[in-house]
């Protein structure tokens, strides 16, 4: 028999885990469901643009009655439906009308109710929270026939609601105790830009006001409210939107723990084991909730408990928050206010009516208030975080992150006035429209669930942030922010560095060794994970480790990349970009004996022979390797090209031998496999003619020696490499040569290229490690010279002499 | 009328790994998963034609090489919001030997 499962609360929390809990484990449990709301689950957070007009309410359903039928739960919903009571030594609620239910586990995920200020004429007609659909409907009502409405509390949901009336047609008043709005993520400048705006639109405002009683008429309506100074407003409706205290009542009347909210554990259970609770009705180590986003990743520990995975742990991390008020730019997050131990730095165009502040301590991000432009709020958030060290990044910070290099979509902030017909995703062809629509039909929350339905963002990222707008724009809070530590992919919770650990740590020399150690859910990986932990096994036990072929990705298997109309590309090394004739002409045989109908040359100095089908892969390299040539990786992780310009062998201008240390540089770092690809340049003056200064590794000669520069990239994100040191000679630039290699081999995430690994880690710290301490310095490039002893082989040949020939060439031909 | 036809044996085939058998049907795609079921299915992927032979075999799915779909190996069809479903075949086991069901 299957075990029961009981649910009270039919809202964001208690649906967001059935839903988690069904992709999980389908089949564990009966589940019944009791909501004291007469609808199926609907997301609460859209009721701002329902009171707008800019939704209806069957826009904002999550989930219809029929899900709850085709999912085979039980709904008991409606206002007698409430639980009134938990039997838990009998295991049994009962509801306000007298249906009950059993359970083998029970979920709390009650919520919270809306704070009314016990106000003289509190009680009166006309008094109204800002909570559900009721209430919204209530307001509504009042818009089409009244005039004057009065909100008190001048936080987050008493601007959307009193924007809301406004729209609706209403004379709206804020009441805000303190002079700043949103005190609770707004400081004194910001919170003036906001009020002045919103003064612009047509709202008023009363600050600093202490509210002593609400007037009614002969009828019991709410006729006014009048202030300690003596004034009075007229009033046809007064909403409080003051704050919400968790809705414990229930499970205090059932003996459960509670102090401000119910107590959980990391688990999210209550005292009671059986007892799971969620949502805003918890309190977590001494925490209590008021967004979304913090609920979302309790849905995921919860869920996983209930399923019987019983590996994950919640932990609270920063949430950040925006404004539902369409225009009113805002973004806060974390500690802005500060202290003496902080700085900040702020950027104000009172014009423009753009302000940030950003506050830091100890070269690290602890919060930060943007009006008017938040473009880079993910980003900062994002920093703040991760705890990134920002010291070398400091004095353009403030200028974003287009000011790092990025080409992206920087300046088109105003994602909510884009045309739906404006591409924002190059990569993927997605068109605003289509995010815009994917985002109402399929109810989505986050960027990973826009991603996975739209594609857009899922490619080179950089219209991240634009996404990321809209789905703000469209549905919403920003209410998935990139969970530090992040999961490396669906089939496991441990992060990149977790795995990267445990690997060395407990010395793991195997994916079923690492997935059992780890508990991964999928024993036998995916398609992100299979080759992230081949590639650590690989880096971390080098020549000890066998490359598992069947984790890598077609190009790195087949040694070849894959084209559209799956043939494959021939690219053979060229050290530093030289080459003779006997080698181009044994290019242009080859070109010509199999017919290659595409001869390019690329853009790492080198020549490509597009479009050749699997089965002439095996004798075009045997051509190949039989006059000398070997594999230029041009389609792996690893080494791609050292790119040189002329130098001082013939250039005019040349002050050292570009080409001679290019060649050096590949012939001791070609095949050695890295986290993303690893390009290099060498220029022989600081003209630089090999564009070294946005490769992976540059070298740029000066009179006196070579400079050296790291982290650059081309491409996508274009990032102009950061100045590591100077040497002045040859052999010093081999050993920061290997060594940079290594630091990055051993520490990058898989498929995260220099660029962003170094804004992750900072500069600072590499200099640290291989540029101060020249013992780690040698250390490194000794390491990085052991592992090439075993990386160092022809893939080609070792093809040509039968390794893997199961690949290349059809089972059967019938 | 179906045609059932020998193509080689299991250890022809990598575990977690994939082989094309040449067919007047087009190619088609022989995969073999950790427990060692096999499968069949043309060998293009319903996005943009990608060769599931060449993708990465996981937990009775293939991952396209092109643009990373991932195709039921029992089923064809696409998972997850991709929408698409390519033609599978019957393929079985007989002592060690790999059978591939063919419609005439
Ligand atoms: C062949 C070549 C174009 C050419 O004809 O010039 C090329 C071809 C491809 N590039 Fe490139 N890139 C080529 C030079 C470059 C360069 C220039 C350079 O290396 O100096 C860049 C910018 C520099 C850089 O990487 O910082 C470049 C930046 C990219 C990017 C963006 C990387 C980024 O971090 O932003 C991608 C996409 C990716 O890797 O995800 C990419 C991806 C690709 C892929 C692998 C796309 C794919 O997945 O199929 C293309 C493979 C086609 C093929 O089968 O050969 N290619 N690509 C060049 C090969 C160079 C070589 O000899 O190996
Ligand atoms: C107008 C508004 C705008 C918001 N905007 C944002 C935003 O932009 N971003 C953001 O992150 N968050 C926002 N929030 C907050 C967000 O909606 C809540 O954090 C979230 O809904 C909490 O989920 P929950 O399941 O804990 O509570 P709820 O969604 O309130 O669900 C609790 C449910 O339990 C039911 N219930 C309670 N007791 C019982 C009982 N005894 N028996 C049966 N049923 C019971 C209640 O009727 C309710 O339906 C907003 C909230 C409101 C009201
Ligand atoms: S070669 Fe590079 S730039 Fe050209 S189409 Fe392919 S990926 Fe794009
Ligand atoms: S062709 Fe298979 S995913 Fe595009």
């Amino acid at each position: 028999m299957k075990e029961k499962l009981v649910v009270i609360g039919n809202g964001m929390a208690g649906m967001r885990t059935v839903e988690e809990l069904l992709k999980i484990a389908p089949d564990k449990y009966d589940i019944t469901v009791f909501g004291a709301e007469p609808y199926g689950n609907y997301n609460r957070i859209m009721l701002s643009p329902v009171l707008t007009g800019e939704k209806t309410i069957e826009q904002i359903m999550i989930n219809d009655l029929d899900w709850y039928k085709d999912n085979n739960i039980t709904l008991h919903a409606g206002i007698d439906k409430k639980v009134v009571k938990i039997d838990r030594r009998n295991r049994i609620v009962f509801a306000e009308d007298g249906t009950e239910e059993s359970y083998t586990r029970l979920l709390l995920a009650t919520g919270s109710n809306p704070f009314i200020i016990p106000l003289p004429g509190h009680e009166l007609n006309g008094v109204i929270a800002f909570r559900d659909i009721s209430d919204v409907d209530l307001m509504l009502d009042a818009a089409k026939n009244k005039t004057h409405a009065v909100v008190i509390g001048g936080g987050l949901l008493g601007l959307e609601a009193a924007n809301g009336l406004m729209l609706q047609g209403m004379d709206v008043t804020i009441i805000h105790n303190l002079d700043v709005l949103m005190n609770r993520q707004l400081d004194g400048p910001s919170a003036k830009l906001l009020q002045t705006e919103l003064e612009s639109r047509g709202l008023k405002f009363k600050m600093s006001a202490n509210t002593t009683k609400i007037t009614s008429d002969n009828e019991g309506n709410v006729a006014g409210i009048a202030f300690d100074d003596g004034v009075e407003l007229k009033a046809d409706i007064v909403v409080m939107a003051v704050g919400i205290r968790p809705n414990i009542d229930l499970a205090k009347s059932a003996g459960i723990h509670s102090e401000r909210g119910i107590v959980v554990n990391d688990t999210m259970q209550t005292f009671d084991p059986r007892v799971y609770a969620i949502g805003e009705c918890v309190q977590h180590r001494g925490e209590l909730f008021g967004l979304v986003a913090p609920i979302w990743d309790q849905a995921k520990v919860c869920s996983n408990h209930l399923a019987g995975y019983g590996i994950a742990n919640y932990r609270s991390v920063a949430t950040a928050t925006k404004l539902k008020v369409t225009g009113c730019d805002l973004f806060s997050a974390g500690d802005f206010e500060g202290d003496e131990d902080t700085d900040d730095i702020v950027f104000q165009d009172p014009k423009r009516g753009v302000y940030k502040k950003i506050v830091i301590r100890e070269d690290k991000i602890i919060g930060a208030v943007l009006y008017g432009d938040t473009v880079d709020g993910s980003w900062y958030f994002s920093m703040m975080k991760d705890g990134v060290n920002v010291k070398d990044i400091r004095n353009t910070l403030l200028f974003g992150q287009v000011h790092l290099g990025d080409s992206g979509h920087g300046e088109a902030n105003a994602a909510a006035n884009l045309p739906d017909s404006a591409e924002v995703c190059g990569c993927n062809g997605v068109c605003k429209g289509d995010i815009v629509k994917a985002i109402n039909e399929e109810n989505l929350y986050t960027l990973e669930e826009v991603r996975a339905v739209t594609k857009a963002s899922a490619s080179c990222g950089s219209c991240t942030g634009l996404v990321e707008q809209i789905l703000v724009a469209t549905a919403g809070g920003d209410y998935n922010p990139t969970e530090t530590e992040k999961p490396l992919c669906a089939c496991t919770t441990s992060s990149h560095d977790n795995v990267r650990d445990a690997i060395t740590s407990q010395k793991l020399k195997s994916f079923s060794e690492v997935s059992e150690y780890l508990d991964f859910m999928k024993s036998e990986g995916c398609h992100v994970c299979r080759p992230a932990i081949n590639y650590y096994l690989l880096a971390a036990w080098p020549g000890e480790y066998e490359d598992d072929m069947r984790s890598r990705f077609t190009n790195e298997r087949m040694h070849a990349n894959i084209q559209k109309d799956n043939t494959y590309t021939v690219v053979p090394r060229m050290l530093g970009g030289m080459t003779t004739p006997e080698d181009l002409r044994v290019i242009a045989d080859t070109a010509d004996k199999y017919e290659v109908p595409m001869v390019k040359v690329t853009g790492g100095q080198r020549i490509d022979l597009v479009g050749v089908s699997k089965d002439n892969l095996i004798p075009m390299w045997k051509d190949l390797t039989d006059a000398g040539m070997v594999s230029g990786h041009a389609y792996g992780k690893s080494l791609r090209t050292v790119k040189t310009c002329i130098g001082s062998q013939f250039c005019r201008f040349g002050t050292q031998d570009s080409t001679g240390l290019g060649v050096r540089i590949e012939e001791m770092t070609w095949a050695s496999w890295t986290p993303a690809k690893f390009k290099i340049a060498v220029s022989g003056c600081p003209r630089n003619c090999a564009e070294a200064t946005i490769k992976d590794f540059g070298v740029v000669a000066v009179d006196s020696g070579w400079e050296l520069y790291v982290a650059g990239n081309g491409g996508m994100k274009v990032r102009v490499s950061d100045f590591l040191v100077k040497v002045t000679t040859d052999d010093e630039a081999m050993e920061y040569v290997g060594a940079f290699m290594q630091i990055y081999r051993e520490k990058g995430h898989h498929n995260e290229r220099t660029a962003p690994w170094i804004e992750r880690v900072g500069l600072t710290y590499i200099k640290q490690e291989i540029v101060e301490d020249a013992d780690k310095r040698k250390a490194f490039y000794d390491r990085f010279i052991e592992s090439q002893k075993y990386a160092q082989v022809d893939p080609w040949k070792k093809r040509v002499e039968g390794f893997d020939k199961q690949s290349f060439i059809p089972m059967a031909e019938v | 009328m179906s045609q059932t036809i020998e193509i080689g044996k299991l250890t022809d085939i990598p575990k977690l790994g994939s082989r094309v058998v040449k067919t007047n049907q087009g190619d088609i795609a022989i995969f073999r998963t950790a427990e060692d079921e096999v499968f069949a299915m043309h060998d293009k992927c319903p996005h943009k034609q990608g060769a599931l032979s060449q993708g990465i075999v996981h937990n009775n799915t293939v991952t396209c090489p092109l643009h990373n779909w991932v195709i039921g190996l029992d089923d064809g069809e696409a998972k997850g919001h991709d929408k698409g479903c390519v033609k599978t075949f019957e393929a079985k086991l007989e002592g060690g030997n790999v059978i591939l069901v063919l419609d005439k």
